[in-house]
């Protein structure tokens, strides 16, 4: 005999509950009242940060990681309007997107503007017509990381050591040609705002002596595994945010500003215009830019890096403020500069030249 | 034959025709459209020419990366059929029945983990303080731990490792599947053991081999993890420089056009082996 099933019982049973949860998948997270969905970097997804917050405010914070800003457009593009109301983006990048009308305007009087490092603020960014767009939460340095029981630590305070054969085989470089070449450019003297087409020349010379000193190019996991593991000992282009997550265990591992300066990149919070919980998105904005919020975001189990609100300071505690280097603050940030902000098309002449090293 | 009966026919394949329609000619349409088109100042414009193939070939670099690729994956499938071949055959022959699926259960044991983890535990075995060079210090082999990490030399073997597996079951299929008369028919005639492998059963298992080879050659040269992991970028195959257009610039024209040539390459590929296995038949 073959087995009945009762139709309209079993589509009730099994129909409605895979509809809910179909329906949860398709909008990429959960849209119910008491839930907001942030697009984020891994950082932003340590319980230890977003579970006092949820907890506060009674709501749900959906997260979706990903990596690298042409990432994050291929999302919101296969996205429909309305479902992310949180975005974290590089702060250069934030221009663009409000030009695209893809961000909210955020009340001045909403955010914290006089706590935030004057130097990070980064108005020309996040302030376009008048209106804020976003507001640096973190910053950082790409700079030099280094084991201090391996190397001489006056020689990291010289950039051209990375290329003058000293430390030959012993060098990890970050593998990403915007900052990098920037901070190549920085270590011949040139001012990062100011690259143009002519200057090519010569940082190609210095990264092609870059590559005959470097062991390998690496992303942020393989970068802090070979520094980690003793595989190599310095790691030119890293600094806390590799660093400082380490710090505990192994305290070995330092990073510096070296004279020349050091390259300051910075992620910003931001609000997408077609939010669906504003009220709440903007509470969520508030929180990590908290002195709370963002000694937890700083110190995150991902990666550390520099909290944007200068108040922060009594949040964290000794160990995590010597990681960071946070009495150097000022100091460093008088010698910093920012990503170099090029053209397109100097930006694809770049690329090529740092994948030509790479082939070399 | 009557059209009752036609339709009939039809109907039974047009699900799979619709499901290859769907999710491989469209996207592939798709995909040979963008590659016409052009990024320029940060937005995707209809430019319907052949820019990005022409700045493919004439950028040394990236045409460096299609030959990584090529000497990588070549490389790669010649070692892992050297090293499976015996492999299979000590399971198919030398191994009792009955502990042949557990011979083979631990032949592909390592696909059980994840791959970009098993890359990462190599990095590690390969390290300068990994067990390989721990190991040869130790012995006295060598004085100076060696760079095996983050080279070329650390892909082919992480690749090795893993599609040596993959070909161990294809070969292990088509050596099972030959009549153990061959070989008895053989020695009937005074063949030795080597005689009798070498003329009869190599050639009746190559197409087997030919299969797995080719498999390997394509996952091979459509990788980017373990070149990424395991060679340390100190060279870029072409899967990278495809990563590299989508993730740092969005630029999916040029994405697009770059593994089309990256298709038509094992295309390529594909039809020699099909014509060697034709031959072969015929």
């Amino acid at each position: 005999m073959k087995p009945q099933f009762p139709v309209k019982k079993t589509l009730a049973s099994l129909g409605i509950p895979l509809l809910a949860t179909a329906s949860l998948f398709y909008h990429g997270a959960g849209v119910a009242a008491g839930s907001i969905n942030a697009l984020v970097w891994c950082d932003h997804t340590d319980p230890g940060f977003i579970q006092p917050f949820e907890e506060a405010n009674d709501v749900k914070v959906n997260l979706k990681e990903f990596e690298g800003t042409g990432a994050a457009l291929s999302i919101l593009e296969q996205s429909r309007p309305g479902d992310w109301d949180v975005l974290i983006i590089d702060g250069v990048d934030v221009p663009a997107l409000a030009k695209d009308g893809l961000l909210a305007s955020v009340p001045e009087d909403a955010l914290p503007i006089a706590d935030i490092w004057p130097e990070v603020l980064l108005e020309q960014n996040h302030k376009i017509d008048g209106k804020w767009y976003g507001m640096t939460e973190l910053f950082g340095y790409n700079t030099i990381a280094y084991n201090k029981d391996k190397v001489d630590a006056a020689d990291m305070l010289d950039m051209t050591s990375m290329w003058s054969g000293k430390y030959k085989d012993r060098i990890a470089v970050y593998d990403w040609h915007t900052p990098m070449i920037g901070l190549v450019a920085m270590g011949l003297g040139k001012k990062t705002a100011e690259l143009t087409e002519a200057d090519l020349p010569e940082i190609k010379e210095a990264l092609f002596k870059l590559k005959d000193n470097a062991s390998q190019f690496t992303d942020v996991v393989a970068s802090q595994t070979a520094l980690a593991t003793g595989e190599v000992d310095i790691l030119f282009g890293g600094g806390e945010w590799l660093t400082g997550v380490l710090s505990q265990e192994m305290p070995n591992l330092d990073w510096v500003l070296p004279k020349q300066g050091g390259l300051m990149w910075s992620q910003s919070v931001t609000m997408l215009a077609d939010a669906k919980n504003p009220d709440m998105a903007l509470k969520f904005m508030q929180y990590i830019l908290s002195p709370e919020g963002q000694a937890a975001l700083a110190t995150s189990s991902c990666y550390w890096a520099m909290p944007a609100n200068m108040k922060t300071g009594s949040a964290l505690n000794d160990q995590q403020k010597g990681a960071l280097r946070w009495d150097q603050q000022k100091e460093y940030l008088g010698n910093a500069q920012l990503y170099p902000s090029v053209s397109p098309e100097l930006n694809e002449k770049m690329e090529d030249l740092w994948t030509e090293m790479l082939q070399q | 034959m009557s059209a009752q009966s036609s339709w009939k026919r039809w109907r039974l394949v047009l699900p799979a025709l619709l499901w290859t329609v769907a999710f491989f000619i469209v996207p592939l349409g798709f995909m040979v459209v963008m590659s016409l088109w052009h990024r320029i100042g940060g937005k995707i414009v209809a430019t319907w020419n052949f820019e990005n193939y022409i700045e493919f070939f004439t950028k040394p670099h990236l045409v460096k990366a299609l030959l990584n690729s090529l000497e990588i994956g070549l490389t790669v499938t010649v070692i892992s059929i050297f090293l499976a071949y015996p492999l299979a055959w000590i399971i198919a022959y030398r191994v009792p029945e009955r502990w042949q699926r557990t011979a083979l259960l631990l032949a592909i044991l390592p696909f059980w983990t994840s791959y970009v983890v098993r890359s990462y535990a190599w990095l590690l075995v390969l390290a300068k303080q990994g067990i390989v060079n721990s190991f040869l210090l130790d012995i006295g082999i060598i004085a100076e731990p060696l760079a095996i990490a983050s080279s070329r030399y650390a892909t082919i073997i992480g690749f090795v490792h893993f599609f040596v597996m993959l070909l161990t079951l294809t070969i292990y299929a088509n050596l099972r599947q030959l009549s153990p008369n061959y070989a008895r028919a053989a020695a009937d005639l005074g063949a030795g053991p080597l005689r009798t492998f070498w003329h009869i059963i190599l050639p009746l298992t190559l197409p087997g081999v030919m299969v797995g080879g080719f498999l390997t050659f394509v996952l091979c040269v459509g990788d980017y993890i373990t070149p990424k992991i395991l060679g340390g970028s100190n060279e870029l195959v072409l899967p990278q420089v495809i990563m590299l257009q989508i993730g740092r610039r969005a630029d999916f024209p040029n994405a697009a056009a770059m593994s089309i040539i990256l298709m038509l390459v094992v295309t390529a590929a594909y039809v020699l082996c099909a014509r060697w296995l034709k031959m072969e038949r015929s």
